[in-house]
């Protein structure tokens, strides 16, 4: 038997992810090349045959539109601006819960790991709107805000690019945390004793000794909520104003309401390039850390 | 030896993070058992916008196809993430097997809205080419969510078998079972707990997904959460209140006994790493 002849299963899923996965990601790719048209689905076909001759329906002008046009550059600095922020607030708010949960106790460890992941499987939209209903300017916050004076009219944090920030970082957290969680958890506890053992400060330990080995936790922590935070569309629709048009939002536009499919395949094809260096290099880190690590 | 003593901050860090994470979800559950007509407004406790809920035929048609599609595209995905998992873990050998990697990771590492995206357009392309209308309704949303949900289960099965002892499989050989036997009766019931939430993952992916639906099932076909999304955006109202609780209670259920079943509480979440 030839060892290299794929098993069964193997086939069976390679072809669905290149029918499901990999021929429509190359459909979009070639999308952002056609041309609109005043018709159902609203595109040109690329290719037409017409008076005995195969005409080609390609243009580089959707493309050229999306990378020169301000109100698109601003979406993609916003959306660049939005995820960057989002992951550094994650991995300052992640980190010390994640390390405070691997060195709880055995027993109350996965206590506290179910209740920090439980907010991740429920309802994601449910909890874009408690939002909305918190940061209301007549929601609780405002009126613990009135009530211990330190305001004395309403905030109006909702629909502000502080608020899409604020959901960002409340929906992404435990992105971070459990990646992050998993590595702190293998970190040799001997290490760190011998460390303070020989007298390291705990600064110190945690400089030399913590952060160079949960690096690989915090390098996937970040890209899980990068990548996603990138492309997000609703959470800025929800509780974002015009201050917060980003990359998600004029896709979803230029598909939905202007019906301009092949800039919204533009766009797409602008933000796939974007994240696939990131996503790249993070994952390249990741695995000579690992063999960084297991050395 | 010294024993490092628990350090003030973490157990601050601990209760703070958490506090945050769940004071939002209390509200929402808190004020499901409002009387009052707005949300956010405490009103004495009443069960009527319970009742009111039950009475929405809309919403319960919408809800009942949700269910429906999770279910489906858990299992469609369960099966798929099963048969990717099993072949990247126990054959380090064949052809195709960094394109299946590959091609596996693209769902997880690229933004919704781009495979939602990118879904419709491989449905129209379907429909201009043969002219069947198989873009429309159930069955193109069966396939999305299973596509999404499939590398989670991936994971979910490769770590499973990455921590599983072979000799069981091996024993088994040994006494003269054949490969699908050994597979069958001995490797599938091992992984039971890592497809168990292999599942659930896909089924609450499904059942949370307002994106990929939006592009694919067009607004004839509503499910819940685009319900939902469409009514959250005018405001809020206590209705939505009352289903935020039912599906984060359900959820919450269905979780904690999954986790307690696998006695690993990171295990279901790890398929999305």
């Amino acid at each position: 038997m030839n060892a290299n002849r794929p098993p069964l299963g193997a086939l069976v899923t390679l072809s669905w992810l290149v029918v499901f996965v990999a021929v429509p990601v190359a459909l979009v790719l070639m999308l952002a090349f056609g041309e609109t048209a005043d018709r159902i689905p609203p595109i040109a076909p690329l290719l037409e045959h017409s008076h005995g001759h195969l005409v080609a329906h390609l243009t580089g002008n959707h493309l050229g539109e999306v990378l020169r046009d301000p109100l698109y550059q601003l979406a993609f600095a916003n959306a660049l601006r939005n995820a960057v922020e989002t992951t550094v607030l994650c991995a300052l708010i992640g980190f010390p819960i994640a390390y405070a949960i691997a060195l709880a106790p055995e027993r109350r460890r996965r206590v506290y790991l179910l209740l920090a992941i439980l907010p991740f499987w429920t309802s994601f939209l449910m909890r874009t709107y408690a939002w909305i209903g918190l940061l209301r300017d007549s929601g609780p916050l405002n009126q613990l805000l009135l009530a211990m004076g330190i305001v004395d009219r309403p905030v109006h944090i909702l629909y502000s690019p502080a608020a899409v920030l604020l959901v960002m970082v409340y929906s992404y957290l435990p992105f971070f945390i459990l990646p992050m969680y998993a590595v702190l958890e293998k970190l040799p506890r001997d290490l760190l004793e011998a460390a303070s053992d020989l007298g390291a400060r705990p600064a110190y330990v945690f400089r030399t000794v913590t952060l160079p080995l949960s690096l690989p936790g915090l390098l996937a922590g970040s890209l899980l909520v990068f990548v996603p935070a990138l492309g997000e569309y609703i959470i800025p629709d929800l509780v974002g104003n015009s201050d917060t048009i980003m990359l998600g939002g004029v896709l979803w536009t230029e598909f939905f309401e202007n019906r301009d499919w092949p800039t919204a395949a533009a766009l797409a094809a602008v933000a796939s390039t974007l994240l696939i260096v990131p996503t790249l290099i993070v994952r390249q880190r990741m695995a000579q850390a690992r063999a960084g690590v297991s050395a | 030896m010294r024993r490092a003593r628990p350090a003030y901050w973490r157990i601050v860090s601990l209760y703070a993070g958490l506090a945050f994470l769940y004071v939002p979800i209390a509200w929402v559950i808190a004020y499901s058992f409002s009387g009052a007509t707005t949300a956010g407004v405490w009103r004495g406790f009443s069960l009527k916008w319970y009742a009111a809920l039950a009475d929405n035929d809309a919403l319960r048609l919408a809800t009942m196809r949700s269910l429906l599609l999770a279910a489906l595209a858990a299992t469609l995905a369960t099966a798929l993430g099963l048969a990717a998992g099993y072949a990247l873990s126990r054959h380090s050998h064949f052809r195709g097997r960094g394109s299946l990697g590959s091609l596996l990771a693209i769902p997880l590492f690229v933004p919704e809205i781009l495979i939602g995206f990118s879904f419709l357009m491989l449905f129209v392309a379907i429909e201009s080419v043969t002219g069947l209308a198989v873009g429309k309704g159930l069955l193109p949303l069966v396939v999305g969510h299973a596509t999404l949900g499939m590398p989670v289960v991936a994971s979910v099965v490769m770590a499973r078998l990455a921590g599983l002892d072979r000799s069981y499989e091996e024993a088994a050989m040994d006494l003269g079972a054949r490969p699908l036997r050994v597979f069958l009766t001995v490797t599938l019931p091992l992984m039971a707990p890592a497809l168990a939430s292999g599942w659930l993952l896909s089924f609450t992916l499904s059942f949370d997904d307002v994106i990929t639906s939006s592009f694919v099932a067009g607004p004839a076909f509503a499910t819940l959460p685009m319900y939902i999304y469409s009514s959250i955006r005018v405001g809020v109202s206590p209705v939505i209140n009352v289903l935020g609780t039912l599906i984060i209670g359900g959820v919450a259920t269905l979780v904690t006994l999954a986790m307690l079943a696998s006695r690993d509480a990171a295990g279901p979440a790890r398929g999305r790493l």
